[in-house]
């Protein structure tokens, strides 16, 4: 009998002790390594020691230069204030498209609902590059939805509103930019919401309506609220990743449309600066700190709500 | 049926062709123009198989995808495998030492910019072999840092399943004598086969397409194909690029399509034998 309960004992340390040890080690580390980092200074070849052991005197020798900086230099300030305003205005984008979307692949027939699903998973399955790739043909010159927008006389709202320079440049634009990213994350913000409101109690509707709510008040007053756990989830899965989004910008952004991520890796492998690198992620992390809680405490809360 | 609900259907209607529309037809122009001949490559001029046939002899492009298939069969199998532990470790136990940190660890890379991540495990790495004299940078590292990806999807998926498995089925077994091995050889894991399944396709397509934790990882000599793809990407259009996207949309419909239709076919017979077992 002990036998056996000091096998289990074995399993549960086990199972819970290799993802556990695994993760502190290639996860967490890490990120105390980037912070260590940040606050040394970039040597001749190598990154300066911040603890030096001399003459029998241990000595540790924080530079807060990095972060004053980053904090102090206007380039950062506005590029970290940018990265926020693409990530908002995206994740707006994608709820406003993809809030009714799922709303209407919920509420189909469902007989059609798995196919519905499969094709707004395929997309998320197929290489993420090479469908930001594809925008690049449609919005250069000559690309057919080019040909479509400034033929239609579109591009001048656009350049009215600031999102391009001129009429007849789309590419390399906070337009092509803002485009990118709502295609791009629009399913991670699609799915969670689907699979909140595919869950919903039609009763709860019918309650309303026989209590004399339109159907335009029990929208409002019933789906919406109860479906606040998907739009956090959704919301936070567009946000955070676009805040530090590299890929995107690079590809479809343009000098005006500089983002964190890109300065993260051009100070990293143009200015091969890893101090000053490490501290642009720092910080890039104490902005998304609160964000990040909240989307793990939905997560936690959304897998516990199940059992 | 009255006038509110039909303007209602049909608005629903309208809104998920335009959003399907959106979300296929830049996949679609990307797959026309992979078989387009032409000195501009987006203007349509006659039809080719040129790009195609110049990919078999692309070496560069032939040398990144075998790495990278290495890489992602290397990530999706042992993510399965920890993603199962710590989806285990997540749903059995509610109650141990930094729980709360673990689910945390877990889950960040869901969302956590691959900048960060691909930057703070390479700057471990380097400190790492300034002492311990290893890693090298290259195929090793890369999938050190596409296992931490795969470990979060991997562990979700996992876990979601779990989470709907009822626990008196292993209950039972274990009332019946057999030894936890068994019932996580016999029970469990037939019963969460297919999410193992999904979460293996899934990583290992991650793997298979990631650009930014791969570029901070690799080495000399290491360049996955996501990596050949994007540094001619960045110079502009390419039609071998449309070619190699082609290949890689139809495979991955392909796979997914097919596992699906696998899924759904285990679930029926799974509901026939149930229904069967609850007649006898």
């Amino acid at each position: 009998m002990s036998a056996v309960r000091s096998n289990r004992a074995l399993g549960k340390f086990a199972v819970i002790g290799v993802p556990y040890v695994w993760l502190l080690i290639f996860f967490l580390l890490p990120f105390l390594i980037i912070v260590k980092i940040s606050v040394s200074e970039m040597g001749a070849v190598s990154v300066n020691d911040l603890i030096t052991y001399k003459d029998g005197v241990l000595s540790l020798s924080p530079r807060l230069g990095n972060y004053a900086t980053v904090v102090r230099d206007e380039l950062y300030f506005d590029t970290y204030l940018s990265s926020l305003k693409y990530a908002a205005v995206t994740t707006v984008l994608c709820l406003v498209i993809g809030y009714p979307f799922a709303y209407f692949m919920a509420r189909a027939r469902a007989t059609v609902q798995p196919a519905l699903l499969m094709l707004v998973m395929l997309p998320f399955w197929t290489s993420f590059l090479l469908r930001v790739y594809a925008w690049k043909g449609l919005l250069t010159e000559h690309g057919w939805l080019f040909d479509l927008i400034t033929a239609s006389g579109l591009d001048r709202p656009l350049a009215a509103a600031n999102l391009i320079p001129a009429p007849g440049q789309l590419m390399n634009t906070p337009f092509s930019l803002v485009l990118g990213m709502t295609y791009m994350y629009l399913p991670f913000m699609i799915l969670p919401l689907y699979s909140n409101l595919s869950k919903m109690d039609l009763r709860l509707l019918e309650a309303a309506s026989d209590l004399g709510a339109t159907a335009w008040v029990a929208f409002w007053k019933i789906t919406v609220p109860l479906s606040k756990a998907g739009i956090i989830a959704g919301s936070m899965l567009v946000f955070i990743p676009c805040v530090g989004e590299y890929v995107v910008p690079e590809l479809l952004g343009g000098p005006q449309t500089q983002m964190i991520g890109r300065t993260l890796w051009d100070e990293f492998f143009s200015n091969n600066d890893w101090p000053i690198a490490s501290t642009v992620a720092v910080v890039m992390i104490l902005l998304i700190i609160v964000p990040l809680a909240l989307f793990n405490k939905y997560q936690a809360e959304a897998t516990e709500a199940r059992s | 049926m009255n006038r509110a609900a039909t303007i209602n259907r049909w608005f629903g209607r309208g809104w998920l062709s335009l959003g399907y529309l959106f979300l296929y037809l830049p996949i679609a122009t990307l797959v026309l123009f992979s078989f387009n001949d032409s000195p501009v490559p987006n203007v349509w001029r006659s039809f080719t198989l040129k790009w195609y046939a110049a990919l078999a002899s692309d070496g560069e492009m032939l040398a990144g995808l075998w790495l990278s298939l290495k890489i992602a069969v290397l990530t999706a199998c042992t993510s399965v495998v920890l993603g199962t532990f710590a989806a285990f470790a997540l749903v059995k136990y509610k109650r141990f030492g930094g729980r709360t940190l673990f689910s945390g660890m877990v889950s960040a890379p869901l969302v956590m910019p691959e900048v960060i991540v691909g930057l703070s495990l390479l700057l471990m790495l380097v400190s790492m072999q300034h002492w311990l004299g290893f890693p090298e940078r290259g195929l090793l590292t890369i999938w050190l840092g596409h296992l931490l990806l795969g470990l979060a999807y991997a562990t979700v998926i996992v876990q979601a399943r779990l989470h709907d498995l009822n626990p008196q089925l292993e209950e039972a077994a274990m009332d019946l004598g057999a030894r936890p091995w068994q019932v996580f050889a016999l029970v469990t894991l037939p019963m969460i086969g297919q999410s193992l399944l999904s979460a293996w396709l899934l990583t290992f397509t991650l793997s298979l397409d990631d650009v930014v934790l791969s570029q901070f990882l690799s080495g000399p000599g290491a360049t996955t194909m996501p990596l050949v793809i994007f540094s001619r990407a960045r110079l502009g259009l390419n039609p071998s690029v449309n070619a190699v996207a082609t290949l890689i949309i139809l495979l991955v419909s392909i796979g997914v399509i097919a596992a699906s239709y696998l899924i759904a076919r285990h679930e029926r017979t799974r509901a026939r034998d149930m229904a069967a077992a609850a007649r006898a």
